[in-house]
């Protein structure tokens, strides 16, 4: 499917924020004019067509006392699909990038404490035969983390 | 800071995504045995703590057209990144802005800045503006476009107490 107007205008909507009420998809349904049953009929059909990737609370693992980490990784093309099954089966491989470059595999760890990044880390190099360069963030300059649909 | 037992069990029972239904919150709360508005308390109050960032939707870049998704990636004058740093994450088409690591000699550059857009020319255009930002304080950059989501699901909670 491809998203209307209203579509849209639901997903820029939502990105901003979804209220902690009662009813809170009627809420959102009388700001953009809509009824609280199309609202919801429309989020579902955008979850079904994957359009959607979300849709709920987003954690900041810090300040649950955990830890972000980028990592990335230097996979051989014949091996990409192998490793990308191997990386991904950790549950706190929080998502996964394939990128044109020498480091052609991009991920984000997300774990509850800080120790455990090292350990996932190491525990994908044994399982890989391959290094996982790790970059922590240093500074954060903006996260306001938006798309215009 | 920490979260408790119950805190845990929520956020469990929403990282799937909270249910499509009229009252999404009493539907939570029935499947934890809660009631409403305490779950409500504690959803806000987690707010209020910074451990939810907010409750909200994760579009599908690529469904939305936007198609050309770069991590441009800089090496900036360790000197100067604490001025500079702030200005690039302020661009309204940069979605997350780090100082993070270098990686020597495999990596040189210590500024990543993600930039979204309908194309690659878009991209350029936008990831000609930082470089006009950064000026002689750049030594080097690059720009690394994704080609797949390998996997997208967020910070899943180990299903443990405490």
């Amino acid at each position: 499917m491809t998203p209307d107007a209203t579509d849209r205008a639901i997903l820029n909507r939502l990105q901003d924020g979804f209220p902690i009420t009662p009813a809170p998809f009627a809420a959102v349904a009388r700001e953009l004019g809509l009824t609280e049953a199309d609202l919801i009929a429309r989020l579902e059909r955008m979850k079904s067509a994957r359009i959607l990737t979300r849709f709920g609370p987003f954690l900041d693992a810090e300040a649950m006392g955990g830890a972000f980490c980028l990592c990335a990784m230097a996979v051989p093309e014949a091996d990409f699909e192998t490793v990308a099954a191997q990386v991904n089966a950790h549950p706190q491989v929080a998502h996964n990038y394939a990128r044109a470059h020498r480091l052609n595999m991009w991920f984000v760890l997300a774990t509850e404490t800080g120790d455990e990044i090292a350990a996932v880390a190491g525990v994908i190099e044994r399982e890989t035969g391959l290094r996982v360069l790790r970059f922590a963030k240093l500074r954060e300059f903006f996260i306001g983390f938006r798309v215009a649909a | 800071m920490s979260i408790d037992a119950t805190d845990r069990r929520i956020i469990a029972a929403t990282q799937a995504g909270l249910p499509l239904v009229p009252e999404p919150y009493a539907a939570l709360a029935d499947a934890l045995g809660m009631d409403e508005a305490a779950l409500c308390d504690r959803l806000r109050a987690m707010q209020e703590r910074g451990i939810i960032r907010r409750i909200a939707l994760a579009p599908n870049h690529y469904a939305l057209g936007m198609v050309a998704n770069g991590m441009s990636v800089w090496d900036v004058d360790d000197a100067r990144i604490a001025d500079l740093g702030p200005r690039i994450g302020a661009l309204d088409f940069v979605s997350h802005c780090y100082e993070r690591p270098r990686a020597l000699p495999e990596w040189r550059y210590n500024l990543f800045a993600m930039i979204h857009g309908a194309s690659r020319d878009e991209v350029e255009h936008k990831r000609a503006r930082i470089k006009a930002i950064l000026g002689d304080a750049c030594r080097a950059d690059d720009i690394l476009y994704s080609t797949r989501i390998l996997k997208k699901t967020g910070l899943r909670l180990r299903q443990k107490e405490g």
